[in-house]
């Protein structure tokens, strides 16, 4: 495909557009030195993964990308971030650790891996075309049929995780001080 | 018709119907609330009946100089105000007002509903934090924690609607209830508040709490807080709060209407002369959601914290997952 094809479809630049606002929120997600900054810069990456998401038909994972990811687990962050510490302007205190080339080395790794499997297994696939996406009723059947047993262990790793968290930071009162919450 | 003018008109119907319909809830809300205090209200401003009062209050807001505070986040504090716009905007794309009268009939209509509604919140914590101000953080912080807990109920009350009709898409609902049962040739229809008032108990409620209505204002509690997580905003950035809180109430009224009361239908009117009626109807219901809520407002007190995260994850959550429970059962029995 040369360019001139690739420029007549008004989607080719609906993506871009798209890909490069993501991009640029996914770096100053790790750049941007305020912590809550950070959060917001993830919702952004997050909102344009799921319009890459639309794009490709993929409505229900999109949406469940913006329900699950910016609605609940980003508040969850930001609920974190502002009960602890909320700095506003520049935060003092210091959050990047300073091991650079760690991270490139594990972040490049990680993306070659990806890119790898990817290509390896999906490589020649074509989309014949992407207005027809999949119906949630077949996911639901596929989530609920073939793939039950994973999606109920799953569940089960989740719930066990669940009640793990809870067990570690709770911690009960013992009677004097059960006695003494009771008296005030 | 080209895409771009389709664009430009919707845009323009949006921008004339939000407005309209956050003055006409908020006049309501002015004059009820006058007529259950038995105080007399606005009645001067127009003549009579006080019906300029909104209008007079929108042109103050405008002349109002745009603060913004020397410590606030400078981007933040502007952004936040469009974010809970966004999620309020967003919901009017699936409302069905009639027989084919639906903006965009999507497959997910109500997951969509249940998930674009969500970016608001995000808005609400970054105008609470953003502002610089102890109260504006703390009202931002309850508010998160609220719109967390009754989240929850109002996704699952939703469930028992979605099993009952087969179908996640709004259109798809309210044709589930007009043809409820269907032999050959004849059919009769049912709204499904009938089996589903338990779902629609849950989705009230958690509505208004997804609202801040009172009993639900902890977040923004002027006694304690001021304004919560909107002191610092002044001017056109509070009207677009202020705006988007009676849209809001406009869209979940709507939701409601269309998940529990069979939406634009009623019983016995051919779709021809439902096309035109349908609107109505659907006003109609809304406005009795509308109205029950501002009944709530003067009729309960406002909670305290943990009464509110008690009623949402003691009572709420259990409730909605046994009516998804029975709901399940039944369809799969019966």
């Amino acid at each position: 495909m040369g360019f001139e094809d690739w420029a007549a479809e008004p989607i080719n630049w609906v993506f871009l557009a798209v890909a490069l606002a993501t991009t640029v929120s996914g770096l100053r997600v790790v750049t941007s030195p305020n912590v809550v900054h950070a959060a917001l810069f993830l919702v952004a990456a997050l909102a344009g993964t799921a319009a890459i998401f639309l794009l490709l038909a993929a409505e229900f994972l999109a949406w469940v990308l913006v329900l699950v990811y910016i609605g609940a687990v980003i508040v969850l962050f930001l609920f974190g971030i502002m009960i602890t510490r909320a700095p506003t302007g520049r935060d003092e205190a210091e959050v990047d650790h300073g091991r650079r080339l760690p991270a490139v080395l594990v972040s490049t790794a990680l993306f070659i891996l990806l890119l790898w499997g990817l290509v390896s297994q999906w490589g020649d696939t074509t989309l014949d075309s992407v207005t027809a996406g999949t119906p949630t009723s077949v996911l639901a059947e596929g989530l609920l049929g073939r793939f039950v047993f994973p999606f109920e262990v799953v569940g089960f790793v989740l719930l066990a995780a669940l009640v793990g968290g809870i067990t570690i930071a709770r911690r009960d009162l013992s009677p004097a001080e059960e006695k003494e919450r009771e008296s005030r | 018709m080209s895409p771009w003018l389709a664009l430009a008109i919707w845009l323009l119907v949006v921008a004339t119907i939000i407005p309209v319909m956050g003055m006409a809830i908020g006049y309501a809300e002015m004059k009820i609330s006058a007529h259950m205090q038995s105080r007399i209200g606005p009645y001067f401003a127009g003549g009579r009946f006080g019906w300029a009062q909104l209008i007079a209050d929108g042109v103050k807001f405008f002349q109002k100089e745009d603060l913004v505070p020397d410590n606030a986040d400078r981007p933040v504090f502007k952004m936040a105000p469009v974010l809970v716009m966004v999620g309020t905007v967003g919901l009017f794309v699936v409302i069905p007002f009639g027989p084919g009268l639906t903006p965009q009939n999507l497959d997910l209509g109500i997951f969509y509903a249940l998930a674009i509604s969500s970016i608001g919140t995000i808005g609400v914590l970054m105008a609470g934090w953003s502002s610089g101000n102890k109260y504006s953080l703390m009202g931002g912080l309850r508010a998160a924690g609220q719109l967390i807990a009754y989240e929850l109920p109002l996704v699952l009350a939703v469930v028992g609607v979605v099993i009952l009709a087969g179908t996640m898409s709004l259109d798809g609902i309210v044709q589930a209830q007009i043809s409820w049962f269907s032999e050959a040739g004849w059919s009769l229809g049912m709204p499904f508040v009938i089996v589903q008032a338990v779902g629609l108990g849950v989705f009230f409620v958690a509505s208004l709490a997804e609202l801040s209505r009172i009993p639900f204002d902890m977040p923004i509690a002027e006694s304690e807080l001021v304004m919560g997580y909107l002191t610092e905003y002044s001017g056109f950035r509070f009207l677009f709060f202020f705006l988007a809180e009676f849209a809001n109430m406009f869209t979940l009224s709507a939701i409601a209407a269309t998940l529990f009361l069979g939406g634009y239908w009623v019983p016995g009117v051919p779709d021809s002369i439902l096309q035109f009626v349908g609107p109505l109807v659907l006003l109609g219901k809304i406005a009795l959601f509308v109205f029950v809520s501002i009944w709530f407002r003067w009729t309960f007190p406002r909670f305290r914290e943990d009464q509110l995260q008690t009623l949402a994850w003691k009572w709420l959550v259990p409730i909605s997952l046994a009516n998804i429970i029975v709901t399940g059962v039944l369809k799969v029995v019966l």
